[in-house]
């Protein structure tokens, strides 16, 4: 399938000069969302990480990943596939959030 | 420990959105499998007693609903009630309009039906935006809403008397699907709301029996060839002992319902606290306004099915909204809805104290084993320094 992509190289490495780009098309949840933490571990915030998949469950996840995170994430859709943006936010404690009152 | 007279279950059973039945409903059912076996329309002595003993259930079941026994049938499942209960709405005003207005974390089986084009969204904590809700209503061709008491997945409680009210201004019938509160939570229902109204009696420990109140005065009505069973519902009569052992269950369930509520809180705050506290895990659903019973949690990279197995080995049964764990590799409607991590979800849903006496002990047993179980899932997945 990466074939009919001119770009995205394997995880954490982009085109030159661009974003990583993490290509998880054929992979099923929990896989997109691991591939991507993996790929944006270690790098600095303000930086941006490329998903593209095609798991229905990325959708639902990856936002929620990236709220958890205290990361931004854009979508955009392609053919069959969604391509997610994400702006890696400041490091922030990781405690389930819908009792963080407690 | 105590034990229950009959047939305990398994230790460990975290999974009780068909729980087993309540032991005294079982022994009800057997005693009535010999003598209440008959269709209650058959006029010889056999029948006639069966529909006594009918009678006096839907009596039981009805006063349960705070309905009249002539608004009260049985039906087949849940599912079963749902779908003609709004069957009903909907075809007796068709000629008002035909779209369905209803919550983004309804049932399936509701979000299925006809006229459910566009469901109203939900906040984080999976409750209904009461403006958008009535923002629908007002479109001008509703012929129905619809609105779940609380959700089954996450225990959020919905804004029934908001939207009741709204639905009533606009003249609007409102299916409230009380299938997950009956039962469970006492204070859940309030008295009145709806036009229709559907239960589920193995909430509260009885075997899975829709129950489907419509309230006098109600436009309904089904299309097709008349029905004549259970007030025009039902193509056939129930089979009486699996609604006597409703009501048996619903008899002793009641006579407990404030002990049981704050029993059930407590565990389910204790699951919480714990899961909360493990790295990377979020818990779901509103922490306070919520059904007694249930909770959820996701933990982030993990696999449900892998989760669930694990929890398995430990002797802990619960159950997951996650994609991996259901056939259709589609991940719950409702988490979806809500926005919240699907993947690596865990959900208990607590059996009744009288039905499991052992559940304290099991909740504690979760709680102390979920960060290794959690751990362990991580490490094989190699997700654990992430």
């Amino acid at each position: 399938m990466s074939g009919a992509e001119p770009g995205p190289a394997s995880d954490g490495r982009g085109r030159r000069g661009g974003p990583p780009v993490v290509d998880a098309r054929g992979s099923r949840c929990p896989v997109p969302v691991i591939r991507l933490a993996g790929a944006a571990r270690g790098l600095s915030p303000g930086t941006t990480v490329v998903l593209l998949a095609d798991d229905v469950a990325a959708w639902s996840d990856v936002p929620a990943w990236a709220r958890m995170k205290g990361h931004t994430v854009t979508l955009h859709e392609d053919d069959g596939w969604t391509e997610y943006r994400v702006l890696l936010g400041e490091p922030r404690t990781d405690r389930g959030q819908a009792d963080s009152s407690t | 420990m105590a034990r229950p007279p009959i047939d305990p279950p398994a230790p460990g059973l975290l999974d009780a959105a068909r729980g087993p039945l309540h032991p005294v409903a079982a022994e009800t059912f057997r005693a009535a499998v010999a003598t209440a076996w008959a269709d209650p329309t058959r006029l010889h002595p056999a029948g006639r007693q069966a529909r006594a003993l009918l009678d006096t259930a839907r009596e039981v079941l009805a006063d349960a609903l705070g309905v009249r026994p002539a608004e009260l049938s049985v039906h087949p499942s849940p599912e079963a009630a749902l779908e003609v209960g709004l069957t009903g709405l909907r075809h007796a005003r068709r000629r008002s309009g035909r779209r369905v207005v209803a919550g983004a974390t309804e049932r399936s089986v509701l979000l299925l039906q006809p006229g459910v084009e566009q469901p109203v969204p939900v906040d984080t904590l999976g409750r209904v935006d009461t403006a958008a809700y009535a923002v629908a209503l007002a479109g001008g061709d509703a012929a129905a809403a619809v609105l779940q008491t609380a959700n089954a997945e996450v225990g959020t409680r919905q804004p029934v008397p908001e939207v009741d009210e709204r639905c009533r201004e606009h003249g609007i019938p409102l299916l409230l699907d009380a299938t997950a509160s009956l039962g469970r939570d006492p204070g859940g229902i309030p008295p009145g709301a709806g036009s229709v109204v559907v239960a589920d009696a193995a909430a509260f420990g009885g075997p899975p029996l829709g129950l489907l109140a419509v309230r006098t005065g109600t436009r309904w009505g089904l299309p097709g060839p008349r029905r004549e069973a259970e007030h025009g519902r039902e193509p056939a009569p129930p089979w009486v002992p699996v609604v006597l052992a409703a009501a048996e269950a619903w008899r002793q369930t009641a006579a407990v319902a404030a002990a049981e509520e704050r029993s059930a809180r407590e565990l389910v705050d204790r699951v919480r606290r714990s899961a909360a506290a493990v790295r990377d895990v979020e818990v779901v659903g509103d922490p306070d306004d919520r059904l007694p019973h249930v909770v959820t949690f996701s933990v982030l990279y993990t696999d449900g099915e892998v989760l669930l197995e694990e929890l398995a080995r430990r002797g802990l049964g619960v159950a997951s909204g996650s994609a991996c764990t259901s056939s259709v590799l589609r991940p719950s409607h409702v988490l979806a809805a809500m926005g919240v991590l699907t993947h690596g979800n865990v959900r208990v849903t607590l059996p009744l104290e009288a039905v499991s006496p052992g559940r304290a002990e099991d909740v504690d047993r979760l709680c102390r084993e979920l960060p290794d179980a959690v751990a362990t899932v991580r490490r094989r997945l190699g997700t654990d320094d992430l």
